[in-house]
């Protein structure tokens, strides 16, 4: 089944981590891309350049940012194939955003 | 039973619902028919052949209507498991599939309670003082997350392996513990649940460990209480323990420790084996829980080791260990201290920290001891 690896950074720690190891960990982030497991990956731009959009009313608000309060925001997301959770979970725990300080979240996705 | 259906079926609420039905032909047929020759071999394939049944009834109907779909990968399961006769014990996978640290902890305990322990939901809610509705709503959502989110029905990988049996045990102790705070049948039926867990991992210390932990603790259970009043260890009468699963204790303790064991199930085993023994080497105690605050880094492993060293003889010492701790909230913090003090002879300090435990404690032993303290003095 397949599942959405959402990955959040906590700027603060990924500052902290060392240029050598910060090039490792992009390898990493490649060969997940490469991973035939994959269906689709996407790095996103720093939070300050995202855009919020409502509808309310039939007025569309934009604003500025995403909505988010925790220290952790949305980096990527990665679209898997996992026979089952535990794969799933064993491929999150493999991306390096979540021993830097950050978290992944794993969602299976709805079926079609 | 429902071990082995759930990892035919993959699906927990139609094992369920086969095994009723089997059950309820048995009912009707076994009286007049007579018992075969191997009733739990005659249930389970007669569960799965209704499942079938109703599998095969469900996707014709959907078929029929596009409406239900069976997900199609079920269906090839059920193709391949057909030709697989032999009924195998898969209660090892249905234990990982319970405690999988994916669901909720309070969804882990109710389901691993229900599909192994053989509890009724209405038991369970008794049991964790939660009406019966909250129980099965905590069970459908733990089963329902089973399925919607992928976890496997199988024993977890070499790598996961010990995370996931140290959950395992996890879930094992909170029903046990459960059962120490006054309801024996939840002590007595994590005790059951840990043999069945030694069994199918034989090798492992820590399953053994908390086996050995949780019996010498339940041999002790009748010596804990004179009425309603709760009774320490160095008053207890002895004559009151459980002689035989304090020897089974022992022995798996001994077993654990035979096999390398140093978790903390086995140094908490350990501690309570020491315990119980006629002379307390309670210098020999305060350094294994030493050693147990090593591997939890827990304040309150630090509060039983101070207290262990009060009773080798350094009550001034144990105090100022205790004082280190930030503990506030916690009962046992406040009445060891009270008891410390009280053995330093500072006794109007030693009745306020009872009177702060007295505040903090929620059974009606636990106050009615505290009470006797604060009337001691």
């Amino acid at each position: 089944m397949q599942y959405a690896l959402m990955v959040y950074n906590d700027p603060a720690e990924r500052d902290k981590v060392p240029p050598a190891e910060f090039e490792a960990a992009y390898a990493e982030y490649q060969a997940l891309e490469l991973d035939r497991r994959c269906v689709a990956a996407a790095q996103l731009q720093p939070a300050e350049t995202a855009t919020s959009v409502r509808v309310r009313g039939g007025r569309t608000l934009v604003t500025d940012g995403p909505f988010a309060d925790t220290k952790e925001v949305l980096g990527g997301l990665c679209l898997i194939e996992a026979a089952n959770l535990d794969e799933a979970l064993e491929m999150a725990a493999a991306i390096p955003a979540a021993r830097y300080g950050g978290v992944v979240e794993v969602w299976p996705v709805v079926p079609r | 039973m429902l071990a082995s259906l759930v990892g035919y079926l993959g699906d927990f609420d139609r094992a369920e619902e086969a095994a009723q039905e089997a059950f309820a032909i048995a009912a009707q047929r076994w009286p007049s028919a007579g018992t075969p020759p191997n009733p739990g071999a005659w249930l389970v394939t007669t569960a799965r052949n209704r499942a079938i049944d109703r599998i095969r009834r469900e996707r014709t109907l959907a078929q029929k209507i596009h409406l239900l779909p069976v997900p199609e990968a079920t269906m090839d399961e059920f193709d391949e498991i057909l030709d697989d006769a032999v009924i195998k014990d898969e209660r090892l996978e249905l234990i990982f599939t319970c405690c999988h640290p994916a669901l909720a902890l309070d969804g882990q305990v109710a389901l691993t309670l229900r599909a192994l322990g053989g509890l009724e939901t209405a038991e369970i809610a008794r049991a964790f003082l939660v009406s019966e509705e909250t129980m099965k709503r905590r069970i459908t959502r733990a089963k329902n997350k089973i399925r919607a989110t992928g976890i496997p029905f199988g024993v977890p990988g070499a790598q996961v392996l010990p995370d996931r049996v140290d959950a395992v045990l996890a879930v094992l102790y909170l029903i046990f513990n459960e059962g120490y705070r006054g309801r024996v049948d939840l002590g007595a039926e994590a005790i059951r649940l840990g043999r069945v867990l030694v069994g199918l991992l034989p090798d492992q210390p820590e399953p053994l460990g908390l086996l050995a932990l949780m019996t010498i603790h339940h041999a002790r259970r009748r010596a804990r209480f004179a009425g309603d009043d709760l009774v320490l260890l160095e008053d207890q009468d002895r004559t009151l323990w459980d002689a035989e699963l304090l020897a089974e204790g022992r022995a798996a303790l001994d077993h654990a420790s035979g096999l390398g064991g140093r978790g903390a199930y086995v140094l908490q085993a350990a501690i309570a084996s020491l315990q119980t023994r006629d002379e307390v080497d309670w210098a020999r105690i305060a350094e294994l829980y030493g050693r147990l605050a090593e591997v939890t880094g827990s304040p309150v492993v630090e509060l039983n080791r101070a207290a262990a060293v009060a009773l080798a003889g350094d009550p001034a010492g144990a105090l100022a260990a205790v004082d280190r701790l930030d503990l506030d909230g916690y009962l046992y913090f406040h009445s060891t201290r009270g008891e410390l003090l009280r053995r330093l002879g500072r006794l109007e300090e030693a009745q306020a920290a009872y009177a702060q435990a007295l505040d903090l404690a929620t059974t009606t032993p636990e106050r009615r001891f505290l009470s006797r303290r604060l009337e001691d003095h």
